[in-house]
């Protein structure tokens, strides 16, 4: 077994996650040039760590999706440069890797308030997505497939919403920004598109202002005054007497029992 | 990896079973929910369930209470530091509201004492967002379409969930300002998944009557975080301090919370930070792998809040329960422990034995759902075993496909299609193999609806917290939690610091308290805490790291 976060004794705090149990077949990798053998099938986070590395940096969610653990590797006998999350990608035989945890990038300052839902607020604050070059390099690099650079043609065409959507699954690691010829920070740019899109283009909810108005206004004071003065027996009875919104149920469906709502 | 040859035969026997469980589905049939009788019968083989896993805590404000040995071996075990070894005049930074813990609940706490006036600095130990709410996929409750749900709905659920423990201010400030926190995310740009009027789109969670559950794809707590983070660095009032965890709460001769002592992870410095209020957010303790199970948690969920808010007299409630999370991925090893959402259960998605046969209802409470696996894995011998000797149950993904059109799978759960693709996997049209996983800590530090501890001075907010939740969170009713609470807390706070901080000579007496009580209950041990970081080292590399001391990054 490889990876193991399981297989742990009771009562110890210290864990052994890349403690392999089965026929374990070792092969070589090269952190920052320099050769251990871990067991194949471990991630290179993992594997890092059972060669004895212990991260500070490099570490988040350990899950693919807050983009600490950037990755830059190379295989041999390949010109290649790959990249990838540490937590993700598994370790090849020969892989020469470093991790890129943290990679400078310009972000902007704003009074998100103050921002009109218009492309030139993006131009005013990142005049270099015009220095794009349109090499793509930001696009082969990004671990998560975001089109990233046609999210940044998309802003220099003004389509703010398109480039909101592109980049959705964006988990701003950084690594588009270290292959930049332009020097964008593409991340930041990005996250400001998705929240001027959010916020000021795509249609609002009506639906929670008025909520949160009802609520405001004391609607529901009373029945839940009663709910919180009353037993736990008396609870489970309303509890199991709820009506359930069927599964399959459409927007439009209401409940039978209105005396709540 | 891609399924095995024999794995790859027994999803033959779930494809057998599918266009008749899709046509029940469709007719609206679906296994029954469990009586109460049920629930209490199968809750006897959830991990909680059991004493052995659990010792009594011997000193601190909540002696005598039975929680996990691994939190216990927390609580009982000495400071990172030697307190005569700290020179309290030595300060490195002041401010007005110092936030311990660079999540969803800190993060909402800055903006909201900021905007009273608050000079705010948000000390995290790894980097700003590196959090639990990052992780959060399946969404977030609120009680907004007022034609079929209402907060009184919303309480009944979470009281529910909670085994009507729950603490009832807690639940109803809780429910009550729901919708106002979706329509403040909105207004900062969340992009949340709507329909084309700009209704947001609702889905069911394990214990909802109502299909209350906003969310933002599958990535509803990258978009939270990344937003309310991208907001806080933009205020000139909020700094944050990255790599900086707090290890120990400082107080004032009055016995009030007046800063931290925090640990340069990077220089091993420790440096004094001095602020008017506190608050506490670091999150939960996943990665304490509790009877050793596999964790979804991040990197840092470590429980250190629990030790700092402990130590320096905060007592703890309901951390007899944790939360494990019916779907964590078994298979590939390499995504062992992974969440896999809810939501895919809420899209259609059966939960299936060895056999390709139904045995528990999709929406079930989470510990009724997971005690539901663990019974059918080991008590009924139904689970499905994988290469490495596990067991797991099948969770259906391809019916979603079936259900609601070819492409919908890739669509709205394009973090785990992708995650899977990898390893040569496609969900759309293969079924996952989940096992439960330890995911929450539904208790913690007691505080009131202000965000109020028993210290002046200390405020807390989101899963270091305790009361809520009752013995057990619904899914959707953290981020609600980190949301509400953590601007409850961040407003407090500042008022508190303008208002109510009293200056008075700095101290570290309660730790030399502590570490007394400790020795005279007879507790010897070179165990410290908190543990900032777990160990994932290869016990036969450690055994030559002959001068390193491996407690976190203590060395
Ligand atoms: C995989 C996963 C999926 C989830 N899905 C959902 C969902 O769909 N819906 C839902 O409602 N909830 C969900 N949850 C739960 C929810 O995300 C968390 O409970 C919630 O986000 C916790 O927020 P928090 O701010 O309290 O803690 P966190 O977000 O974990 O933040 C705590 C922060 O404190 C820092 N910290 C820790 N110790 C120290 C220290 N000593 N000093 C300084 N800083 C420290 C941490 O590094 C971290 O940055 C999920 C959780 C996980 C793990
Ligand atoms: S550690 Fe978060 S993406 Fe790899």
């Amino acid at each position: 077994m490889s990876g193991s976060e399981t297989e742990k004794e009771a009562h110890t705090t210290a864990t052994e996650e890349a403690k392999p149990e089965v026929a374990i077949n070792m092969i070589p990798v090269f952190v920052m040039g320099k050769r251990y053998d871990v067991p194949e099938g471990l991630t290179i986070m993992k594997a890092m760590e059972y060669a004895g590395y212990k991260f500070i940096r490099g570490a988040g969610c350990r899950g693919g999706v807050c983009g600490a653990c950037a990755t830059v590797y190379r295989k041999a006998g390949d010109y290649k440069i790959y990249a990838g999350l540490a937590c993700q990608t598994v370790i090849e035989p020969n892989m020469y890797l470093t991790q890129i945890p943290f990679y400078p990038a310009n972000r902007a300052e704003y009074r998100f308030e103050e921002l009109k839902p218009e492309p030139e607020e993006i131009f005013k604050l990142y005049p270099e997505v015009f220095r794009c070059l349109a090499c793509n390099a930001c696009t082969k690099v990004c671990p998560m497939d975001v089109e990233v650079m046609d999210a940044i043609a998309a802003i220099k065409k003004g389509d703010i919403a398109k480039a909101a959507e592109l980049t959705f699954s964006c988990i701003q690691c950084g690594l588009c920004a270290s292959r930049c010829l332009g020097e964008l920070p593409q991340y930041h740019i990005f996250q400001l598109a998705r929240r001027i899109y959010g916020a000021k283009i795509a249609p609002q909810a009506e639906h929670l202002k008025q909520a949160a108005q009802a609520v405001e206004e004391g609607k529901y004071e009373k029945v839940l005054q009663e709910l919180m003065g009353m037993g736990i027996e008396d609870l489970k009875i309303l509890y199991q007497e709820r009506e359930i919104e069927p599964e399959m149920a459409g927007e439009d469906w209401e409940p039978a029992d209105k005396r709540h709502l | 990896m891609p399924y095995t040859e024999e794995l790859k035969r027994l999803i033959k026997i779930v494809e057998k079973t599918r266009a008749e469980r899709v046509a029940r589905k469709r007719r609206g049939e679906e296994f029954p929910l469990m009586s109460m009788e049920e629930r209490a019968e199968v809750l006897k083989y959830h991990p909680d369930y059991g004493e052995e896993g659990r010792r009594e805590i011997k000193v601190g404000p909540s002696k005598g209470y039975r929680v996990a040995h691994e939190i216990v071996d927390l609580l009982e075990a000495r400071s990172r530091v030697d307190p005569d070894a700290v020179d309290l005049s030595q300060i490195h930074v002041e401010t007005d509201v110092l936030i311990i813990g660079g999540g969803g609940a800190g993060t909402a706490a800055a903006l909201l004492a900021e905007e009273q006036g608050a000079k705010v600095i948000i000390a995290t130990k790894l980097r700003h967002g590196d959090a639990n709410t990052m992780m959060a996929e399946g969404g977030i409750q609120a009680a907004a379409k007022m034609e079929k749900d209402s907060p009184y709905i919303h309480y009944l659920d979470v009281m529910g969930g909670g085994h009507f423990k729950n603490v009832p201010e807690l639940v109803y400030t809780l429910v009550t300002q729901a919708p106002d926190i979706i329509s403040w995310l909105e207004g900062m740009g969340l992009m949340f998944s709507k329909l084309p009027d700009g209704r947001l789109k609702t889905m069911h969670g394990g214990g909802t009557s109502r299909k209350r559950m906003h969310y933002a794809a599958d990535i509803t707590g990258i978009d939270i975080m990344r937003t309310i983070r991208d907001e806080a660095r933009n205020r000139p009032r909020i700094s944050a301090m990255e790599f900086s965890p707090a290890v120990e709460l400082i107080l004032n001769e009055h016995g009030h919370c007046v800063g931290a002592l925090l640990y340069n992870m990077e220089t091993e410095e420790y440096h004094i930070v001095k602020a008017r209020a506190v608050i506490l957010a670091t999150g939960g303790c996943g990665r304490l792998h509790i009877q050793g199970y596999m964790t979804t948690n991040h990197y840092g969920a470590t429980a250190d809040g629990l030790v700092l808010g402990y130590r320096a007299g905060v007592g703890v409630c309901f951390l007899h329960t944790v939360q494990y999370h019916p779907t964590g991925a078994v298979f590939p090893e390499q995504l062992e422990g992974f969440l896999i959402t809810e939501k895919f259960r809420a899209a259609g998605a059966n939960i299936l034995n060895i056999d390709g046969e139904q045995f528990v209802n999709e929406r079930e409470p989470r510990d009724v759902e997971a005690a539901a696996f663990i019974r059918e894995c080991l008590v009924r011998g139904k689970g499905v075993p994988t290469p490495t000797g596990k067991l797991g149950v099948w969770l259906d993904s391809p019916m979603i496909d079936i259900l609601h059109g070819e492409g919908t799978v890739e669509r709205e759960f394009p973090g785990k299609f992708i995650a899977h693709k990898r390893f040569g996997i496609d969900i759309s049209k293969e079924p996952m193999l989940v096992y439960p996983t330890l995911h929450y800590q539904n208790g913690g530090l007691e505080y009131n609806a202000n965000g109020e501890t028993v210290i002046p001075g200390l405020f807390i907010a989101g899963e270091v917290s305790g009361g809520v939740h009752g013995e057990n969170r619904l899914m959707g009713n953290s981020l609600l939690d980190i949301m509400v609470f953590g601007r409850i807390a961040g407003k407090n706070a500042a008022i508190y610091a303008q208002e109510k901080a009293k200056k008075g000579k700095l101290t570290l007496d309660h730790v030399r308290a502590y570490h007394r009580e400790l020795e005279e209950a007879g507790i010897v041990t070179d165990r410290v805490a908190p543990m900032l970081l777990p160990d994932y080292t290869d016990p036969e590399v450690r055994k030559r790291q002959l001068t390193a001391y491996y407690v976190g990054t203590l060395r």
